[in-house]
């Protein structure tokens, strides 16, 4: 019996100090070594690229945020409202906890038809200058994450006149905040050309004296 | 379209130094890193007890993997059960359910990294980083270590030494996975991606709302996890988070750390197995040859049938996206940009079609779109590719399964012209077939065995968000994506309950071990074999005429198996939504 278990001690011992050691280096050491480098070299990115107004956080860079005002520029659908909530939401448990993913409706599932031919009057009403066959295929379209911080620039640009009108500043004031947060394709060849939409609110906040 | 053809021009840029490097470390020559190397490698070896130049054969081979990673296993679960605790969780995360943390802990030790949980909600930092990353790390090189002695044992240069697995693990850590990972890692920081400890951020809207902001120690996370082609993401989106993926380049980075590794994995093996052909016949004309050709005959043979199969899948899914959704033309919403709902804007279907058809070539995973949303066809080509699960493959078993095909082509056009079944050199007889033909019905069986007990049991149907023809397709996508242990998902389908988590568990489990085991199996008993002269006699399995062959002995035998059940599901759906 001692003979066995002494055995079985001798087979096992090699891979136990094999795992432990590699989850040491592998588990700990190494992602708190990039931790630490990443806050040297990278700090504002390492914590998410936050944006900061006035001393208090007010988003990141990277994330998008459900705007209700008319005077704002909206975001994609999310089916979870990009993380966003009031604190009524909160208490009667309506936002229940950060997520992320969209509600992945199959292509042929009459819910998406559905929630697009919603999302679709409910804009057409707010922007009557806007022809329905104008509207960008993004703007309706649910992201994968719930969090895209983007819309093409022609999203952006159907959504100019409304803003106009609700947010009293001009056209050509506008279309320049756009121009600003604009990113086109790198070198003309990778990945498509965006506009990040809290970076256009922030400055209609700041020209409208919201912030 | 202009950007994926750049995009894998850059690739094969990137693959051919890199299989040069593997190749290197897997036969224990020089490289340029050794005198930093070597240190740090002695002083894990003396710590755990390992002799290097101990041999083994397949047996102690397989033996020694099946301990690690069982030890492995217990301790990640220990972790996940008591990760409430108040050590690296500032979020205050309990701890995960029975069934939960044991389909968890399987499908990250078997590099499946099918997560029927939400990062942000589920784990703690601890979680995130001793089980998961440790978890990435290690399952990725137990991967290519078996790799490694399977085509050592093809190659046979002793009889029954295919090295020593601890060694190879250690190895594969500290020379490629580990420096790789620091360098992706560092520049996706530089990208955007967070890397820190702090608690969840709750920040103040402009209209005065809140937003909650998940981070944490992503990019360590991020890079290991294309590296090591895992594919579980630290959210629950995955790469279509912006946080793990928030640029262009970004998205780049990952394409590549995903594609390199498998890709170098072949010309490691072209280059081992023509190494021992140089060595029995030292023809001139061989030696100057081998100086202009990267992958060695072999591996060139390997190579372009992939690339051949990927690039099938890849023109079939960017035309289907790209044609969009006929349903939502109809309601007058413009489909110009393609099918776009479940993808990022920065992304763009170009960049969303290339990335699912490689995560599941690759066998990684990860996800930049939502695959739920995929037209049926985009559905289609990665449910196709991880049925095949031998376009590239994952860490080190997608070469092992091509080469099983390449088997099965040698054996079939033996026969059919009369000539000797032969392969490198070694006879391929009765013995070998027998493991072969096991080898390739276990997948399909565990796909098609356990859809069909999800489609009769309450609890499978219970599963299923989406309905008519998708819904099969979501079952079958999720059997498909635990045998071939990709780990990406149709995620619609509510798959957190005993059910689910059990089922895929066990065809993660059997997935990965059984096949490992038949292959190493099989290179065991080739290696015992006198080598053969070739001859007239032997069918050359250079040709292009032998690349065409199985190429279509791939697809044959992938539509004798998978046919029927994908006219039932995606192919359906296809005609339904273009009626």
């Amino acid at each position: 019996m001692k003979k066995t278990i002494k055995k079985i001690g001798n087979v096992i011992k090699q891979p136990i100090l094999v795992t432990t050691i590699l989850m040491l280096i592998c588990g700990f050491i190494y992602p708190m070594f990039m931790t630490g480098v990443a806050s040297v070299f990278f700090p504002h990115q390492a914590g998410g690229s936050l944006i900061e107004v006035n001393g208090t956080i007010a988003g990141s860079e990277l994330l998008g945020q459900d705007f209700k005002e008319d005077y704002y520029m909206k975001c994609r659908p999310s089916a979870i409202d990009y993380n966003t909530y009031t604190e009524q939401e909160k208490e009667s448990g309506e936002y229940n906890g950060v997520a992320s993913g969209s509600s992945n409706l199959a292509p042929t599932n009459p819910d998406l038809v559905a929630r697009v031919e919603e999302d679709m009057k409910a804009f057409l009403e707010k922007n009557p200058s806007v022809k329905k066959e104008d509207i960008p295929t993004d703007l309706l379209t649910a992201s994968g994450s719930g969090l895209d911080p983007h819309i093409s620039p022609e999203s952006a640009m159907v959504q100019l006149d409304g803003l106009v009108e609700e947010s009293g500043l001009t056209f050509s004031e506008l279309e320049k905040i756009v121009e600003n947060n604009t990113v086109n394709k790198r070198f003309g060849i990778f990945g498509e050309a965006t506009v990040n939409v809290l970076g256009v609110n922030l400055e209609i906040a700041k020209l409208m004296g919201n912030i | 379209m202009f950007q994926i053809i750049v995009t894998l021009i850059i690739y094969m840029a990137l693959v051919i130094p890199m299989g040069i490097y593997l190749y290197h470390v897997a036969t224990y020559k020089k490289t340029f890193a050794d005198s930093i190397l070597n240190g740090i490698d002695n002083f894990i070896y003396k710590v755990g007890g390992v002799d290097p130049k101990q041999a083994m054969n397949w047996k102690k081979y397989l033996a020694a993997v099946l301990i690690t990673n069982g030890i492995m296993v217990l301790l990640g679960y220990i972790v996940l059960r008591i990760q409430s605790i108040d050590f690296l969780n500032p979020n205050g995360i309990e701890n995960m359910e029975v069934d939960l943390s044991f389909n968890t802990i399987i499908s990250f030790m078997t590099n499946t990294n099918l997560q029927h949980y939400a990062g942000e909600s589920s784990l703690s930092f601890l979680s995130q980083m001793i089980v998961i990353t440790f978890m990435m790390f290690v399952s990725a090189a137990s991967g290519y270590a078996v790799c490694i002695a399977f085509v050592r044992g093809l190659v046979g240069k002793t009889k029954d030494n295919m090295g020593n697995f601890y060694s190879d693990l250690i190895r594969i850590i500290t020379r490629i996975l580990l420096p790789l990972s620091i360098i992706v890692g560092l520049m996706l920081v530089w990208q955007g991606v967070p890397q820190n400890l702090s608690a969840t951020i709750t920040a103040t809207t402009i209209e005065g709302t809140y937003q909650d902001i998940a981070s944490g120690p992503v990019a360590a996370l991020e890079s290991i996890k294309h590296i090591g082609t895992n594919g579980g993401g630290f959210f629950g989106a995955n790469s279509a988070t912006p946080f793990e993926n928030p640029t262009i380049w970004s998205n780049l980075i990952e394409l590549f750390s995903m594609m390199l590794l498998p890709g170098a994995c072949v010309i490691m093996f072209g280059k081992m197995a023509s190494e021992t052909k140089n060595k029995i016949k030292k023809k001139e004309s061989d030696l100057c040859e081998k100086r202009f050709n990267f992958f060695g005959k072999e591996g060139k043979t390997i190579f372009i049938a992939m690339s051949v199969l990927f690039l099938i899948g890849l023109a079939i899914c960017f035309f289907a996206e790209m044609a969009g959704n006929p349903l939502l033309a109809e309601a007058g919403l413009s489909q110009s940009m393609g099918s776009m709902e479940g993808k990022e804007v920065r992304l763009g279907v170009s960049q969303s079609a290339l990335f699912t058809t490689s995560t599941t070539s690759f066998t990684t995973g990860s996800v930049n779109n939502m695959h739920d949303t995929l037209t049926p066809f985009g559905g289609f080509v990665a449910m196709l590719h991880m049925m095949l699960n031998l376009v590239f493959g994952g860490k080190g078993v997608g070469l092992m399964n091509m080469i099983i095909y390449v088997l099965l082509t040698v054996f079939i056009c033996g026969l059919m012209i009369g000539r000797t079944p032969e392969y490198l050199g070694k006879k391929v007889e009765g013995k070998e077939m027998k493991l072969v033909a096991l080898c390739i019905i276990i997948h399909p069986l565990l796909i098609l065995g356990f859809s069909a007990l999800a489609l009769v049991s309450t609890a499978g149907l219970e599963g299923i968000s989406n309905g008519g023809f998708h819904g099969l397709s979501q079952v079958l996508y999720e059997f498909s994506s635990s045998a071939a242990n990709n780990g990406s998902g149709f995620e619609g389908l509510t798959d957190n309950s005993v059910f689910w988590n059990i089922t895929t568990g066990l065809t993660m489990f059997f997935a990965r071990y059984a096949a490992i085991a038949m292959q190493l199996a099989i290179a065991g008993s080739l290696m015992k074999k006198q080598r053969v002269n070739e001859s007239t006699g032997t069918l050359k399995t250079s040709s292009m005429t032998f690349t065409i062959s199985l190429i279509l002995v791939i697809y044959i035998f992938a539509a004798l198996t998978f046919l029927p059940v994908l006219c039932l599901g995606p192919v359906a759906e296809h005609l339904v939504l273009w009626n």
